[in-house]
This record gives C-alpha cells, structure tokens and sequence, in this order.
C-alpha cells in the first residue's frame, strides 16, 4: 500500500478579485511524501497563484487542499509548520545581515527564544549556523549586509532558510530565475542532497525545462488548466514520437522504396529531402537493415521534455485562440501544422546515435 | 499555540524593525527635522500670540504637543510601510510562519513603537536644549505615556493601512487625516474654547476635534506632565484617567478591526 499523500489538491480555484478569469481553474492533484513534484507552464499558467493557497497566504476561491494532514480551511496553522518556501520575488532583508535573516526566520518557528544579538544566542543555534554558512559557502561572510551579496549567494541563503524548520515540504517558486549556470548547479546539488537526507517532499516550479527531468512527476498548467500529468518520460512520450531522420543522396529513390516496403514516414520538413520515420530504440537496427537504397545521414531523434513541454503550450494556447475566435475546421488545420512545428523544433536537441 | 513562541518572535519582529530604522540614517535625519521646526516657529511666533492671557509656557505647551505628535505619527506611519514590503520584502516571509496573525501585527507595532520611542528621546533633548523646564518626576513620567501614545500611533495606522491598497496611496491620503488633527488634536494651539462662540462652525470644530484621535493621546501627555496643576487654562482638557480609558478602548477597537481587515484583505486579493 502507498503512503497516504502529503499533498492533497482537489478542484482547487482561484478567481481573483475583479479578474474575468479563474487564475486557477479546477485544479486536482495528489504528491507523494518525499516525491519530487514539478509545477510547469507559460508566465500566468497560475503557477505562483497555487503555491501561494498552498503556502496559505492566498485564499482559495473553491476546492480543498490538505497537506501533511491539514486541512488549508480549518488549520492553517497546521500547514505553515509544515511547509517551508522560497519565494518567487527576494524575501530577505537587505538591511540586515545573513545571520539576523536566519536567525529572526529561527526565531519566527519557535526554534530558538529570541535574544537581540548572536553572541547571546544558545550553542545550539551557533553550531547549527555554522553548518549552514558552509552549505551557502560564506563562511564568515554570514555577519555581513545581504546586501552585499550576489544574487546567486542570496538565492541559497533564502533556500537554505526556508528549510532551517526542516519543513515535510519545501515549496521553491522559480528558485533558479536569474541565477548564472554554476550557481544554478550549485543551488541544485544541494536541493537534491538535502532531499535524499532529509526525505523532504519537493514542490518546484521553473522555466528551465532541464530541472523538471529530475521530478519524479510534473505537471504541466495552461491558463489554470493541467494539461498534462505524469513523469516527465511519459509526458514526453505521450506527446512527441521518437524517430529516425533519414537522408539519401537520391531522395526520391528513398520514398520509392518505403513506400514499396510499406514503411510510413513523412516529409522532415516541407520540401526537405530528408524523411522521417517513426521509430523507438529497438526499431532502429532492423529499419536500418531493410533498406536498401544508399543513405548519406542518419539521426536518431529523441525529443525531450522541453519540446513535449512547447508542443503541449501551444496547442494549448492554440485551442484557446479557436475558441475565443470561433474556429471550427480551420483550427484544427493550424493545430496540425503546429504539431509539425513543434517535431520540427525537435531537431535542435536530437540525439546522434 | 505557543505564548513562548508567540512572545518570542513579536520581540524577534519587532526588534528587526528598530535595527532597520537605526541603520538606515537619512530616515534618522529626516525624523528629527519635521519635528524641531515646529517647536521653534510655531512655539516661538504662532504660539505667543495664542498664549496672550493664559498662565502656562506656550513653548512648553507647543513642545509637549509636538512631542506626543510626533511619535504618534511615527508609529502610524511606520506601520504604514508594511504596505510596500508587502509584495517584495520581507514581510511574506513573516506571514507565512505558523504565528498568530496577532502577534505579526502586534509585534510591527511593537517596533515601530521602539522607533518612535527611539525619536522621542531625540525631541525629548532638543526640548531640554531650548529650555523647555522640568524636574526629574515630571521627565520618567514622560517614559511610560510616550510609550502608550506610541502604540495607540500604531493602532491608528494599524486601521488605516487595512484600508489601503498602497503605500503611495496612504501617503496621498495621510496628510488629509494627519494635517487636522494638528490643529483640531490641540498639538499647538488650545482647543479648549473651540465651541466657546456657540455657532454652527464652531460646534462642528469642537466636534472634529473631540473625534480626533491624536486629542487624547495629546493630552494625556500634558495631563501627566502638569500633573495636579490646576486644569491650568486649556493647557489641559481632561483627565490622565479618562485620555487612558480612550485610548485604551479606540485603540484596541483599531487594533483588532485593523488585524482581521488587514488578514483578509492580504488572503482574499
Ligand atoms: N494579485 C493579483 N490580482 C489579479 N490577478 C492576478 C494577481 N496575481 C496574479 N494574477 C493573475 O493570475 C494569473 C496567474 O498568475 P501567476 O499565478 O502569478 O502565474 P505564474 O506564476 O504561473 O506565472 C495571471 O493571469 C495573473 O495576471
Ligand atoms: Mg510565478
């Protein structure tokens, strides 16, 4: 039997105020202890509305969400001291130092009683600030300004600070956004060590498609909608097929003979001479072997999740343009060649096998 | 909950918030300024004309009214800049710590309580500096009732600030709720004859003034401070115990409707 969830999410909405649209339209999902769960969509998919109800600072319009066995109407309370978040926008104070921040965020869980400076801290706190400047890499520097650091080094104080309560699930909206490679590598092999240490349940949301493969699921939003669910294999796979693009110094000769073998393929792109045929790993030995005509290039293309997440927002975006306009046949028409459109943006990331 | 914890992190809150105002020195500058040119120019010229016929110093009557005002209007404003850390500072950080929505509120007013305090002393110099006299009693009796007129302050701003969208639109609307109570609050000039004329205009000022919030907190201050002095000519208009039960019943009113105005507005946006 799988444990109860930790996170319990049923036809959550949000309306805001004067808003002519939900922010978040019926939205229903369950997240596994210590699951590594990724919230992805476009700017304005309602990401940051549904982190904010589930962090209790937003109420919800309708629906009911229960975390770590409490429920967000009855006990707020409750799903504070469960949670720990690093915000979308800053949240440290610049004016104080790194080790007021951590020490007043201590102080706000009921960790430590308050004493109006470091020194009259107990050992405890000292020592556990100490483990955490070395995780952050400041050493010393944690009695200075936040002000004076980089974006990259207040980026990991603010995470490092959110889980200082050891929270069941630790909430990151956007924790890379403008944080430069290594820093951004950096922050994430920390996540994923405190994650295997702590067995903290993750809830991400990004726009670097590349840190949602990690998740154990993700969960795709358009305009408040989930469009898509699952593992990050199985949305890719549900999505976009894996295929061989095949290319031939006669390219008609090429066509001839699939056709005649009765291999499907399509045109890579409209008046290329290269085609494509559909095909998983195991498939790609045994076509290679039943042609016969003399190929000049082949490629095996496997999308990833960045192209499966594309195609999926815009045929979203899509519908709802036909909608709004009314579109019956036409839209379909246009919804097929954007499919193409999105295989086509496959390329750019295939595989050389 | 937890009193420990709640205690704990609105002395934790509070505390941040005078740390943030000592080290911010334009801000320390900028307070002490306002206050000081009132003193010499309305004390020194507005002031004796006023005080023609009446048997107490106008200069302390005018620096006791400042005074008071001063870190009443603080305290409000102060509380007032939750309204700009709301979206991108600090402040949702604290709100979404298992605390009660009381002690978050309570322990900002705390410390912008501490701010004003920390400005009163500075005003409370420069009245010695220009010769404003007293004895040492009358002074410690200043440090208890600065300290309720600074909460009484952040329970006014407390209950304006539920009301606001944004700080830009509470600093439009502030000098329209502050500017009044100046002269109706009796901060330098005596609104003890207000209604003395009887006509409609003037039973309407006696009105305003009498709703006006900084009244009380303005006069329990003079109140204490001439204590027992016979009601020395307007310099004072009630009683210590009667401007303690105002303040102590408005404030709380301002306190609890602020908090839950406040808590809803910021969840049900
Ligand atoms: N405070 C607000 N008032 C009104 N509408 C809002 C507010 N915050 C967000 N929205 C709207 O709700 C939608 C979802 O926003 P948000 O949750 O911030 O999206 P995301 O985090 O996925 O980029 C957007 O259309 C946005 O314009
Ligand atoms: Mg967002």
């Amino acid at each position: 039997m799988s444990p109860p969830p930790i996170i319990r999410v049923d036809h959550l909405v949000k309306r805001y105020r004067k808003a002519d649209r939900d922010a978040v339209a019926d939205v229903s999902f369950d997240v596994a202890p210590g699951e590594f769960f990724s919230l992805l969509g476009p700017n304005g998919a309602g990401k940051t509305t549904t982190i904010s109800i589930l962090t209790t600072t937003l109420a919800p319009t309708g629906g009911t969400v229960t975390i770590d066995g409490h429920d967000l109407g009855t006990d707020a309370a409750g799903v504070r001291s469960s949670v720990g978040i690093t915000f979308q926008t800053p949240s440290l104070d610049k004016n104080l130092s790194a080790e007021e921040n951590v020490r007043l965020h201590a102080i706000l869980y009921g960790l430590y009683p308050w004493r109006p400076s470091y020194t009259l801290m107990p050992g405890a706190y000292k020592k556990r600030l100490a483990d955490l400047a070395d995780v952050v890499g400041l050493g010393g520097d944690i009695f200075k300004p936040v002000r004076t650091f980089s974006g990259g080094m207040r980026r990991k104080l603010e995470v490092v600070r959110s889980l200082i309560h050891h929270p069941r699930v630790l909430f990151l909206d956007e924790p890379t956004t403008g944080l430069d490679p290594a820093s951004r590598r950096d922050l994430w092999t920390y996540l994923l060590e405190m994650r295997q240490t702590a067995d903290t349940t993750l809830f991400l949301t990004t726009h670097y498609l590349a840190e949602a493969e990690d998740a154990g699921r993700i969960c795709v939003l358009s305009r408040g909608k989930i469009i898509a669910l699952g593992t990050p294999t199985d949305v890719t796979a549900s999505l976009l097929e894996r295929y061989v693009l095949l290319g031939a110094a006669d390219p008609a000769a090429l066509r001839a003979e699939l056709s005649a073998k009765g291999i499907a393929y399509t045109d890579d792109a409209p008046g290329s001479a290269n085609v494509r045929v559909a095909a998983d790993e195991g498939d790609v030995q045994p076509l290679l072997k039943s042609i016969d005509t003399p190929l000049t290039s082949v490629r095996t293309v496997l999308p990833t999740l960045e192209d499966a997440y594309l195609a999926l927002v815009e045929r979203d975006e899509l519908g709802a343009r036909e909608e709004a306009a009314g579109l019956g046949e036409a839209g379909i028409v246009l919804g097929d060649a954007l499919g193409e459109g999105a295989l086509v943006d496959a390329e750019s990331r295939e595989v050389i096998q | 909950m937890n009193l420990s914890h709640e205690l704990n992190a609105m002395a934790a809150i509070a505390y941040r918030d005078l740390m943030k105002f000592l080290r911010d020195r334009s801000r320390i500058v900028g307070t002490l300024v306002f206050p000081a040119v009132f003193i010499l120019i309305l004390g020194g010229t507005f002031g004796a004309a006023a005080a023609e016929g009446r048997a107490f110093d106008m200069w302390t009557f005018v620096f006791l009214g400042v005074f008071a005002q001063s870190m009443w209007q603080s305290s409000a404003m102060g509380i007032i800049s939750l309204l700009e850390d709301r979206e991108n500072d600090f402040s949702q950080a604290i709100f979404v710590a298992p605390l009660s929505r009381y002690t978050i509120l309570g322990g900002k007013i705390l410390g912008e309580s501490l701010v004003s305090l920390a400005q009163g002393v500075v005003i409370f110099a420069f009245g010695l500096l220009i010769g404003i006299r007293m004895d040492v009693s009358q002074a410690l009796w200043l440090i208890p009732v600065s300290i309720l007129v600074c909460l009484y302050g952040g329970a006014f701003g407390l209950l304006l600030m539920a009301n606001m969208k944004s700080q830009r639109g509470a600093q439009q609307i502030f000098p329209f709720l502050l500017l009044p109570q100046f002269f109706l609050g009796g901060v330098i000039s005596p609104v003890d004859k207000l209604a003395e004329e009887g006509d409609v205009i003037s039973l309407s000022l006696d009105f305003l003034s009498r709703i006006s919030p900084l009244r009380y907190a303005v006069d329990l201050l003079r109140g204490v401070f001439f204590g027992g002095v016979e009601p020395s000519q307007g310099a004072v208009l009630a009683s210590p115990a009667f401007n303690l039960a105002v303040m102590a019943v408005v404030g709380g009113i301002f306190m609890a409707i602020g908090t839950a105005m406040f808590v809803r507005q910021e969840r049900t946006r």
